[in-house]
C-alpha cells in the first residue's frame, strides 16, 4: 500500500499532491558513510542480503576484493574498492559503500513515467514501488549516480530502500546495525551533517587537509552522505561523481519539452479545426468534372468513346 | 488492376499501395498512442488501451519497428513520384493559394503536390531518426552508455512530436481536399478532382493511348 504512509511528498508522474498529511516534524533522515573508517569487512553488504532477503548470483574473482563486481537487481549495496597511490608515493586503499544516494531531487523520479512507481518520503528516502514499475528503465537513464538495475527475470527496477520499511518503524537500515567499525552512522540529516563535521575537523588534525562531506547540491543534497579523506578529488573513490546533477537531457525530456510538445500537438489540431471553420472544404464541383471529361473526349480514341 | 474501375473514375492507388498505406496508419496510430502513454503522466491512461503500463513498454517498440517496415515498403513504391522539382517551390511560395482553397492559380501538380512531397520526407526523416534512436533506449535488449541513452530519449520525443504533428496536419488535409480519403480507401478518384487537384498527372494518365494503364 504504497500510499498509505500518507508522507509522499512526491510520487512520480504525477501532478497533483499525493497523502503527505504525516511531515517528517523531528527532520529528515541520513545514513553517513565514513569512508575513512570503513575497513572493507562487507558486514553491511550481509546485512542487506539478510533483511531484504536478496540471493545475488555467484560472480567470478576479477582480481579485487569488490564482490559482487557491480550493483544489481539483488546487490543494493557494494563496497567499491579502489587503490590509490598518492603524492607522497603511498598507497590508499579506498573503499566506498555504493548504493543509492537518495536524492533530494531525484532524478530516477523525474524520468519515471508511472505514476508511483517512485515516491519520495517525508524524511527523505526515494522508494520504488515496483507493483507500479513497467520496466521502461527511465530511471536508469535519469539517475546521476548509475544505481537502479532492471532485474532479468522480472523486469522490474531495484535499488537501495534506506530500510524504508526499518525506519518507518523506527530502526535503523540494517547496514548500520552491522557495522562494526563506526563507518555507517544514521540520524537526522542535521545530526549527522554535525557528527561528520566531528570527523572532519578530526581527519584534518592528522594531516587530511582536504577531508570534507560529500552532500552534493546539484542535486539538492543526499540523503546519504559521505566523509572522505580527498573531499577535493572524488573521483578517486571508484569514480563518484563530482558534481551531480540531472542531465539536462534528461531535464529538457522530463521536463519542459512534456507541456509544450502536448500544447504543440493540440494547437496543430486546433489549426486544422480553424482552417475548416473559416476557409472550409476544397471541394471539386461540376464545371471541373465538365472541363475533365471534354478533355478525356477530346484525347480519347473512337473505339473507347462508346 | 483487378479492381473493376467504373468508366468516370480514375484509379489513383492500387489495391497494394492502399493496403500498405493503411497497415502504416493503423501501426502509427498504435506506436503514437503507446509512445505518448509513456512521455507524458497526463496521458498514462492511454496504456490502459494496450493492457497496462508494462504491455505498453513491451509492445511499444515492437509495433514501432513494424511501422518502419510496413512505412518504407510504401516509401520505395512512391519514391520516384516524390521528388521535389522546380515548380514545387513555387507552389510552397504560393501556400496562402494553396490554404485558401485557390488552386486555380498554382502551377500544375503532378501525381503528388509540393505539401505532399514535403509530408513524405518528413515522414522518411522522422522514421529514420525514430528508428535509430529507438532501440539505443530498449532496456529489455540492450544496455548502452547513459550519455548516448539520454541523447537518444530526448531526439526520439523530438522525431515523434514532429511526426506526430505532421500526421495531424495529413489527417485533416484528407478530410479537407474531399475526395481524398475515398482514393485512398476505395482506390479511385473522379476526373473533375483529378482535373482540379493534380491535372499534370491526369494529363499524363487520360492522355496516353490506354488511360488506364498506369495504376499505381
Amino acid at each position: 500500500m504504497p500510499l498509505q504512509s500518507l508522507d509522499i511528498i512526491r510520487r512520480s508522474a504525477t501532478t497533483t499532491p499525493s497523502p503527505e498529511v504525516r511531515g517528517s516534524y523531528s527532520g529528515t533522515v541520513a545514513k553517513l558513510i565514513d569512508t575513512t573508517k570503513c575497513i572493507g569487512c562487507k558486514a553491511c553488504q550481509v546485512a542487506c542480503m539478510e533483511w531484504n532477503d536478496l540471493r545475488d548470483d555467484v560472480g567470478i574473482n576479477f582480481g579485487s576484493y569488490q564482490n559482487p563486481a557491480d550493483l544489481s537487481d539483488r546487490s543494493w549495496t557494494l563496497m567499491r574498492f579502489s587503490e590509490y597511490e598518492n603524492p607522497k608515493g603511498d598507497l590508499e586503499w579506498l573503499i566506498r559503500k555504493d548504493g543509492c544516494m537518495h536524492c533530494a531531487d531525484p532524478g530516477c523520479l523525474k524520468a519515471c513515467p508511472s505514476p508511483g512507481a517512485i515516491v519520495q518520503y517525508s524524511n527523505g528516502i526515494v522508494d520504488f514501488q515496483e507493483e507500479n514499475c513497467i520496466g521502461c528503465g527511465y530511471c536508469v537513464t535519469g539517475c546521476p549516480f548509475n544505481i537502479p538495475r532492471i532485474s532479468k527475470r522480472d523486469k522490474k527496477a531495484y535499488k537501495c530502500t534506506l530500510c524504508s520499511d526499518r525506519v518507518a518503524v523506527g530502526m535503523e537500515p540494517a547496514c548500520i546495525k552491522a557495522c562494526p567499525t563506526g563507518a555507517l552512522v544514521f540520524g537526522t540529516k542535521e545530526d549527522m551533517k554535525e557528527h561528520a563535521a566531528e570527523r572532519i575537523e578530526d581527519l584534518k588534525s592528522r594531516g587530511f587537509d582536504k577531508a570534507g562531506l560529500y552532500d552534493p547540491p546539484g542535486v539538492g543534497g543526499t540523503h546519504v552522505m559521505y566523509v572522505l579523506h580527498h573531499a577535493d578529488q572524488p573521483g578517486l573513490y571508484a569514480g563518484l561523481v563530482a558534481e551531480p546533477r540531472i542531465s539536462p537531457l534528461v531535464r529538457l525530456w522530463k521536463g519542459r519539452a512534456k507541456p509544450v510538445s502536448l500544447a504543440i500537438m493540440a494547437l496543430t489540431a486546433l489549426a486544422g479545426f480553424f482552417h475548416f471553420v473559416r476557409v472550409g472544404r476544397n471541394e471539386v464541383d461540376e464545371r471541373d468534372e465538365a472541363a475533365a471529361r471534354a478533355s478525356m473526349d477530346a484525347n480519347r480514341k473512337p473505339e473507347a468513346r462508346a | 488492376m483487378s479492381d473493376p474501375v467504373p468508366r468516370d473514375t480514375l484509379l489513383r492507388y492500387s489495391p497494394g499501395v492502399r493496403t500498405n498505406h493503411w497497415l502504416v496508419a493503423i501501426a502509427f496510430v498504435l506506436a503514437a498512442l503507446s509512445g505518448l502513454a509513456l512521455f507524458h503522466p497526463a496521458l498514462f491512461w492511454l496504456s490502459g488501451l494496450f493492457g497496462g503500463g508494462p504491455w505498453t513498454r513491451i509492445l511499444h517498440p515492437f509495433v514501432g519497428l513494424f511501422m518502419v517496415l510496413v512505412f518504407f515498403t510504401l516509401a520505395a513504391s512512391v519514391w520516384d513520384d516524390n521528388r521535389l522539382q522546380s515548380a514545387d517551390w513555387q507552389w510552397l511560395r504560393q501556400w496562402r493559394d494553396v490554404v485558401n482553397n485557390r488552386e486555380e492559380r498554382l502551377p500544375e501538380v503532378g501525381r503528388y503536390n509540393a505539401g505532399q512531397k514535403l509530408l513524405f520526407l518528413v515522414l522518411v526523416v522522422c522514421l529514420l531518426g525514430l528508428l535509430v534512436t529507438g532501440p539505443l533506449m530498449w532496456r529489455a535488449y540492450f544496455t548502452l552508455p547513459v550519455r548516448l541513452v539520454r541523447l537518444a530519449s530526448v531526439l526520439h520525443a523530438i522525431c515523434a512530436l514532429v511526426i506526430i504533428c505532421t500526421i495531424i496536419v495529413h489527417i485533416y488535409a484528407g478530410f479537407w481536399v474531399r475526395g481524398s480519403v475515398h482514393a485512398m480507401l476505395r482506390g479511385t478518384v473522379s476526373p473533375g478532382w483529378a482535373w482540379k487537384h493534380h491535372r499534370a498527372w491526369f494529363r499524363q494518365i487520360t492522355h496516353a493511348a490506354n488511360p488506364r494503364a498506369r495504376s499505381d
